[in-house]
């Protein structure tokens, strides 16, 4: 494959329950620190939640920040710090060739929330109801604020693909750039959804909501006490670019792009299948050409449902069982739930381990589900490992959508 | 109400719709275009905060009156009586 179709990462700007950059996020990932608390959500008391602490107001004017959204803040400071650290001299980019591609599960609930309580505490005159209601909840809202913050004239929108929309943020990104769409693609995805009660309603609802009187012990994918998802927010955006551009500026490369998958159970609004998820990962392994031995990373999506998780588990035993050398992690024991940015989020916790060969450990296993015992799982402490060279990070989402990223170490 | 008072409630608005302008030492005879960065969508705030907190109605054709501070006055303060 020549450089005009190999797409690289160059940039990332995070901003996650336990840390507003890369390297706090890693650090804390590999400490075990959780970033979870307990917060006050409408009409439903506390709950253990991950909000994140990032400085809204860096990269964003008061007043735009009034006029947009949280999703659209969280986009706005990701991005600008992707830019910044890709070391890009965005000045004498071609705006017009930059697109904007966000993954989001949802937009626009805590919005009409907002809209709906104010309406209540008005006697339900719509004359009071606001005229910025309608640019907050439009679907492409998050990015559009980032293009609007930046300048960006080029294409910008979001893909709403429920809990994969990390992932497939990148994806689209991959894409778009090797089209030749764009020449900079700002990627990745964005959730806001912990500021929205009816999120938590719902998974409390389904019996699917976490609690714990010690809030950073609620999230605990794999353990046999898990009771539920932790609700977070959080965003993580990458510059991408073809690998030509990133040696012709001699950038930082963080990893290389090299495969992915996406397909749908087609079964179950919200429940997992097994065998979908084994395909996703078969798929994307062989369009990168690698066999399930050469993946030394596996990120799974694990969000500390049972029915999840044990479906998970299976498909990844199924695949990864019989490779000695693939570690397995998962990251929401650590920020909870981030909805929209967990796979790009989860992508970015793991992609250190290029150089620093320490695989994360997904945290608070206390005791494991005997239902989810895997071999190289890596429980409650970081391991040492002897190289990484290829990771592949799992994000799925309700109505069965389910996809696989693979990312190489380019310097490998 | 005072003149002044209703000086005051319009400028508490026009922070809180811009809050990243500084509004001390407007003139009161000057645009308030001229001299704060507020477009079209602000005034829409100004008039639909006006609706919220004081029961004000003022009616599109009417926006022009809202210019200064001291058309504000003129405009609003027989509204507030």
């Amino acid at each position: 494959m020549n450089n005009e179709n190999r797409i690289v990462i160059t940039g990332i700007g995070l901003t996650a329950p336990n840390g507003n950059n890369l390297r706090e996020f890693r650090e804390n990932l590999i400490e075990g620190k959780s970033g979870i608390t307990l917060e006050e959500i409408r009409y439903m008391g506390k709950h253990p939640t991950g909000m994140c602490s990032f400085d809204e107001f860096k990269y964003q004017k008061k007043k735009t920040r009034r006029r947009g959204t949280r999703a659209g803040s969280v986009a706005i400071y990701c991005a600008n710090e992707a830019i910044v650290d890709s070391g890009i001299n965005f000045d004498s980019v071609d705006k017009s060739m930059v697109g904007v591609y966000l993954g989001i599960t949802e937009h626009g609930n805590v919005e009409t929330e907002e809209e709906i309580f104010q309406l209540h505490q008005n006697n339900l005159d719509t004359t009071l109801w606001s005229h910025h209601h309608n640019p907050r909840t439009v679907a492409n809202s998050p990015a559009g604020e980032v293009n609007l913050n930046l300048g960006i004239t080029g294409p910008h929108y979001t893909i709403g693909s429920a809990c994969a929309g990390g992932n497939m943020g990148l994806i689209q990104g991959v894409q778009q750039l090797t089209l030749g769409e764009v020449d900079l693609a700002i990627v990745g995805g964005v959730s806001e959804s912990a500021q929205t009660f009816g999120i938590f309603a719902a998974f409390n609802a389904q019996g699917a909501l976490a609690s714990h009187e010690d809030p950073i012990k609620a999230s605990r994918p794999l353990d046999v006490d898990r009771n539920g998802i932790v609700i977070s927010e959080g965003g993580c955006i990458y510059t991408l670019e073809r690998l030509s551009s990133a040696l012709e500026r001699g950038a930082k490369i963080y990893g290389e792009i090299i495969g992915y998958a996406v397909n749908t159970d087609a079964t179950d609004f919200v429940l997992p299948n097994t065998e979908r998820q084994m395909q996703c990962m078969h798929k994307a392994l062989d369009r990168s050409n690698l066999k399930v031995t050469d993946i030394d990373i596996v990120n799974m999506h694990a969000t500390g449902t049972k029915a999840g998780d044990i479906n998970e588990v299976a498909a990844v035993r199924e695949v990864f069982g019989s490779s000695k050398s693939t570690s397995v992690n998962f990251s929401k024991g650590h920020i909870g739930h981030c909805m929209g940015a967990a796979g790009a989020l989860e992508l970015a916790g793991n992609l250190p381990s290029f150089e620093d060969n320490i695989v994360h450990p997904g945290i608070n296993i206390d005791n494991l589900d005997p239902e989810c015992k895997l071999d190289n799982l890596v429980m409650n402490e970081a391991k040492k490992v002897e190289e990484v060279n290829y990771i592949l990070n799992n994000s799925f989402g309700m109505l069965g959508i389910n996809s696989s990223v693979i990312i190489k170490n380019y310097n490998k | 109400m005072t003149n002044e008072e209703v000086k005051n409630i319009v400028v508490d608005i026009i922070v809180d719709v811009a809050p990243d302008e500084d509004v001390t030492g407007i003139s009161a005879d000057g645009n308030l275009r001229d001299q704060l960065d507020l477009d079209s969508m602000d005034f829409l705030d100004i008039v639909m905060e006006l609706r919220k907190r004081h029961k004000i109605e003022v009616p599109s054709e009417d926006y022009p009156r809202l210019a200064t501070l001291n058309s504000c006055v003129e405009y609003l303060a027989p509204k507030f009586s």
